[in-house]
């Protein structure tokens, strides 16, 4: 689609600014060229606006020839050919105007007075050819940066939402296989708990499955899939797993990102309870302030107790850093994360906007 | 085989230590091994430390090691009790890719979990045939090889006496080479560990140390400065006072080092 003819507002643009070239031109005709005023007026005018839309046509062969890839011999010879051309069918076409006017009375002459101003309506011609050669690679090369832009906006965009899809679809394998392995061996022991187990894992997995499209859920439902990642593990690690809990429950209908909480725990679990013989606690609080005139925030802390012996034996931090960038995608300044060790104990405090869901209306 | 083999063994009874912080994971796998009574389960450690103290004591034909568990990993388990010939080895694991890539590259056992009663039975006729003559690789390097290429050591144990040492790597000082041994300084204190200085090198982050010598490896951050020694080599000097050799080599490497930072 052509850029000028395919816009009104840049076609109206284009042809207004083709008044002061027609001015330069009746100028040059009727004070050099010695063509009274008027007449020239009577020529510039259709002129004018015919060679306009010749010179739209440079479009095509400026389309052919793009600046980075064409030889500059090829560039040259093809506008030059082009624009002599133009020139050529312009000062053919002033010719024929200039004609057709002479039949009435006040330009009678004018097709003998036209044939001086020849030579500066072939030069003229060729020079504004040329302008519009050079507007149209401007044109050209606007359009192509704006795909550009927008194609790494879409490619910024695929990738985000591939990332999120990728950070909610992670269920930790070793939780995975670890949890088969304890029913497993319950089987034999105590067929009952084994199929509870079954159920709770069965739900816990539903529940992450479930997630996939979704953008926010509520606190009570990201504390349900909590519960039911712990009870699985409490299975494995029986009275080692020891979990205190403060929530305030008017926060539980809030919206949050979904597994905002589960990473954490499982975090917990993984460095914390897991890692000491006699066992480990975890503790989760959830609170809400509401400061005086402003948006009320939830605070949500995860604290775990630590084997003060032992360093930290791997790079970790996959599920903390997952939680924090979803954070930072989601919310941007507006929401604050900060985990780090104190002593014995492994500290994650968090603060977000507190978002209802939206009425139905 | 014979069966006057077959006789012997049946006679002789396979005794087997579980490693397995997990009370049910422990449960079952002795659940499994009832079902071979020529095994038969002489210890059960629920922790790293306690299978460093039961190990040596008992002295298995056949240990069950858990990879994950408190305190020490299962590799740092067999770093500590030393990987002894007569002993077979079956590591027990639910995912660790990396650590699976190396038991298959050095002909080590291991078990998934969840495992059947075949596969653990499978285990132990590999584990009964290698009995005596299996060579294991050196646990330091099995441990190096089950680590992911890009990641170093974080910490380095070492049995003190009875005692077993944890030592962070951001609190070595410098390791020095002693016969089979290396003799590792942290904190103004030398422990020894049946390693080569080589493997404890290539564990070690290149960024933070640095092999100066045949004999030395040393934490960058302690040097204080370095000083011409003799006629061609030189020694460094740490902030504790501490001097040790730098060859022409290892000068070379830290001029180099030096000069990139």
């Amino acid at each position: 689609m052509h850029p000028i003819i395919g816009q009104l507002r840049r076609l109206i643009l284009y042809l207004a600014a083709w008044i002061p070239l027609g001015a330069i031109l009746l100028y040059l005709m009727a004070f050099p060229g010695g063509l009274p005023w008027q007449r020239a007026l009577a020529m510039v005018a259709p002129l004018c606006l015919l060679y306009a839309f010749f010179c739209l046509s440079a479009w095509y062969p400026c389309r052919v020839t793009p600046l980075k890839t064409s030889g500059f011999l090829r560039l040259v010879s093809t506008h030059l050919t082009a624009a002599v051309l133009m020139s050529l069918l312009w000062t053919v076409s002033a010719k024929a105007i200039a004609a057709a006017l002479s039949g009435l009375r006040p330009f009678h002459g004018l097709g003998q007075q036209i044939v001086a101003d020849y030579p500066l309506l072939l030069v003229s011609g060729v020079l504004l050819y040329l302008l519009a050669v050079a507007l149209h690679y401007v044109l050209l090369a606007a359009e192509a940066s704006r795909e550009a832009e927008r194609r790494e906006m879409e490619a910024r965009v695929l990738a985000r939402d591939s990332e999120l899809r990728a950070l909610k679809a992670q269920v930790n394998p070793h939780f995975l296989f670890n949890s088969l392995h304890s029913i497993s061996a319950l089987t034999s022991i105590d067929a009952v708990r084994a199929r509870t187990m079954c159920i709770q894992l069965a739900d816990f997995l539903r529940a992450t499955l479930g997630l996939g499209e979704k953008t926010s859920i509520t606190l009570g439902e990201e504390l349900a899939l909590v519960h039911s990642f712990l009870s699985v593990e409490k299975v494995r690690f029986a009275n080692r797993l020891n979990l205190e809990e403060s929530i305030q429950p008017e926060t539980l209908g809030y919206l949050v990102p979904p597994l905002l909480l589960q990473p954490l725990l499982e975090n917990a679990v993984a460095h914390g309870v897991s890692n000491l013989t006699e066992g480990g606690w975890i503790r989760l609080a959830i609170s809400n302030c509401s400061p005086a005139g402003q948006p009320s925030r939830l605070t949500i802390v995860v604290e775990n107790n630590l084997d003060p012996d032992v360093p930290a034996r791997r790079g970790s931090g996959t599920g903390l850093r997952n939680v924090r960038q979803r954070l930072e995608m989601r919310y941007g300044d507006n929401a604050t994360f900060a985990a780090r060790r104190e002593g014995d104990r492994f500290r994650v405090a968090m603060e977000l906007p507190a978002e209802s869901m939206a009425p139905h209306s | 085989m014979t069966s006057e083999t077959d006789k012997a063994q049946i006679e002789k009874k396979i005794r087997a230590v579980i490693v397995e912080d997990e009370d049910l994971a422990r449960q079952v796998l002795k659940e499994m091994l009832g079902l071979h009574p020529e095994v038969e389960i002489a210890g059960e450690c629920a922790n790293g430390f306690e299978a460093v103290k039961v190990v040596p004591e008992l002295k298995p034909d056949l240990l069950f090691l858990d990879i994950q568990m408190p305190k020490l990993d299962g590799f740092e388990v067999l770093e500590l009790i030393g990987g002894d010939d007569a002993m077979a080895i079956v590591f027990v694991t639910a995912y660790d890719q990396h650590a699976l890539r190396a038991f298959d590259v050095h002909a080590v056992d291991y078990l998934l979990k969840p495992f059947s009663a075949d596969r653990l039975a499978a285990a132990l006729n590999r584990a009964k045939s290698r009995l005596g003559r299996k060579r294991l690789p050196a646990p330091a390097e099995l441990a190096a090889a089950a680590r992911e290429s890009t990641q170093y050591a974080e910490r380095i144990v070492v049995k003190d006496g009875t005692r077993v040492q944890i030592i962070p790597i951001a609190k070595l000082d410098y390791a020095e080479a002693q016969d089979d041994y290396v003799a590792l300084a942290s904190q103004g204190k030398k422990y020894l560990k049946q390693q080569t200085i080589s493997s404890l090198e290539s564990a070690l982050n290149p960024k933070d140390f640095l092999r100066i010598h045949r004999s030395y490896v040393v934490n960058l951050e302690r040097v204080s400065k370095l000083e011409p020694y003799g006629k061609e080599s030189h020694v460094a000097i740490l902030h504790d006072g501490t001097r040790l050799p730098v060859s022409r080599a290892g000068y070379g490497r830290l001029r180099a080092l030096l000069e990139k930072m």
